[in-house]
């Protein structure tokens, strides 16, 4: 079977993308700071990608599973996590 | 604002909130079961099999109308080491007849049933709704807001998941740290029902359920799994989210490594990926369980860390339902006599271990710290796989007796046998 990659993945998958709110915000400031950046490898969903030493984050893909908040070494501080709106997000369709 | 009140929200339409809203429904309450998702199930996913006896209890024959999979027969431990792997295989086709041990089944769709016999019951199904925040008087949890609105209750039954953002504010519980928790990704293939039947042989409508120990997961604590459902296999990986940190491993990646094996890739040939998707496994057991309940409030299923995992078992769904129903017996007594307190919602602990919930926690107490050893997922597959492979191998050498044999590999990979007598022991008493 011929390998996927993350955003192949990502792309069987059924969002509906709240264009109005971001349900996780980091704090760029924060996570630049930050020298182990597990979000960046731990997301299940490779969302978090790190450009010039700037860590940014893609709430689009989210699979809503709260691994970055639990690996983050600034828990509860650098990355602001809520679930997205209601009917809003990932919705599995086998699950 | 009166017809705002209800007796009981419930926050979560998973196993554990379903239940309780089809129970309290049953018994005349006024119930709200409140979802985030479009519907029940959209949010949620497994690794792929529940234990029937739960839900049996409280609707018996279940599987005659419920969407399930299919019954599970055969019981695969594999360990594995590169291109080598050993089996300990086990049919029972007892287990297909009633009461179905267990079921493969996908939560979307069974999820959506089962709050849709709440919805029956005389329950108010709420999709498409994100709970913000608890309401709280004098302490005392009073109802939930969500957005704008206010809605108000006797009580709460917070059922929203392992990530449970209500039993955190109610200050129930702390947010769990990364050794608590194992991270779960999957994927659904698509493969003919015949096709599955033959590979992984079994009869008819019959499954299989296979769990991997070893290489899969890097040699890190957790495992990978493969439950057949009717026409698509769950396949997937759960790493200990901790390790998954410190290792710098992408479980996507690691997964699709998984998939070209030669010990998956013959199973899922020609299947199509239809899915992909990940979640948080409580697996601390009893070591990160939050306060069960507080002032108008208690704590059901993942958002209560009720999973046992046991390296060849893995429980969740069964747990999440015997505690949804134990939930709702404490708010019938409560409703009796209006009194919602922390003092009289502590009735809910008895009747978890009136019901298998807390008994087998307990029983498996030690069962989380001894899984942390990460010589079960490293050294001791890779001793089981060598040892073996070279039982069955006949190449001219001279011969050796199995016990030189063991004795041989066990040198060669520098395990120490105090050590390997003593995780032994330890695993035969705690698992």
């Amino acid at each position: 079977m011929k390998r996927l990659n993350i955003e192949q993945l990502l792309g069987l998958d059924k969002f509906a993308v709240d264009d109005d709110e971001a349900h996780i915000i980091v704090d760029k400031a924060i996570c630049s700071r930050c020298e182990p950046k597990p979000c960046t490898f731990a997301c299940p969903a490779g969302l978090y990608t790190v450009k010039d030493g700037e860590v940014s984050f893609d709430y689009a893909g989210c699979l809503e599973c709260g691994t970055c908040r639990v690996v983050c070494p600034h828990a509860g501080i650098a990355i602001r996590w809520k679930y997205p709106r209601g009917g809003f997000g990932i919705s599995f369709r086998w699950g | 604002m009166a017809e705002d009140k209800f007796s009981t929200i419930i926050v979560g339409a998973g196993p554990a909130g379903s239940t309780s809203a089809y129970i309290l429904a049953k018994e005349g309450l006024d119930v709200l079961l409140i979802e985030r998702g479009t519907a029940p199930g959209s949010k949620n996913m497994f690794g792929g099999r529940m234990y029937s006896h739960a839900l049996n209890r409280i609707i018996p024959n279940f599987w005659e109308e419920a969407p399930v999979e299919r019954p599970v027969v055969r019981e695969i431990i594999t360990f594995l080491n590169g291109g080598k792997s050993v089996s300990l295989n086990c049919q029972d086709v007892s287990w297909a007849q009633p009461p179905y041990h267990s079921f493969t089944l996908l939560r979307a769709e069974f999820d959506a049933w089962l709050a849709s016999k709440a919805e029956e019951a005389g329950a108010i199904l709420a999709a498409n709704i994100r709970v913000d925040e608890l309401l709280m008087e004098n302490g005392k949890v009073v109802g939930i807001r969500a957005g704008e609105d206010e809605m108000l209750a006797d009580v709460v039954i917070a059922a929203d998941g392992v990530n449970s953002i209500l039993a955190q504010q109610a200050g129930l519980s702390k947010l769990f740290s990364a050794r608590q928790v194992a991270t779960g990704v999957k994927e659904i293939i698509e493969v003919p029902e015949e096709t599955i039947s033959r590979r992984f042989q079994v009869e008819g409508n019959h499954g299989a359920v296979q769990l991997f120990v070893g290489e899969c997961t890097k040699g890190l604590q957790g495992g990978g799994f493969l439950y057949t459902n009717k026409n698509s296999v769950s396949l997937g990986l759960v790493i200990s989210t901790a390790a998954l940190a410190r290792c710098r491993i992408k479980m996507s990646e690691a997964l699709e490594e998984f998939k070209e094996s030669p010990h998956i890739a013959p199973l899922i040939e020609g299947g199509k990926v239809v899915e992909y998707s990940a979640h948080l496994v409580p697996e601390a057991g009893l070591g990160m369980t939050p306060q069960l309940f507080g002032d108008g409030i208690v704590v059901a299923g993942d958002a209560a860390g009720f999973v046992l995992n046991l390296g060849y078992i893995v429980r969740g769904m069964d747990f999440a339902i015997a505690s949804g129903a134990a939930a709702a017996r404490t708010v019938i007594e409560a409703d009796a006599r209006k009194d919602f307190s922390r003092q009289r919602l502590s009735q809910y602990r008895d009747f978890l271990k009136e019901s298998f919930v807390l008994r087998d926690l307990e029983a498996y107490r030690a069962a989380p710290q001894f899984m942390e050893n990460e010589r079960l997922f490293n050294e001791y597959p890779k001793l089981a796989t060598e040892l073996v492979s070279r039982l069955f191998t006949v190449d001219g050498t001279p011969p050796v007796h199995v016990l030189a044999k063991v004795l041989e590999q066990i040198k060669k990979q520098g395990i120490s046998v105090f050590r390997l007598a003593m995780d032994s022991w330890k695993g035969a008493k705690n698992l």
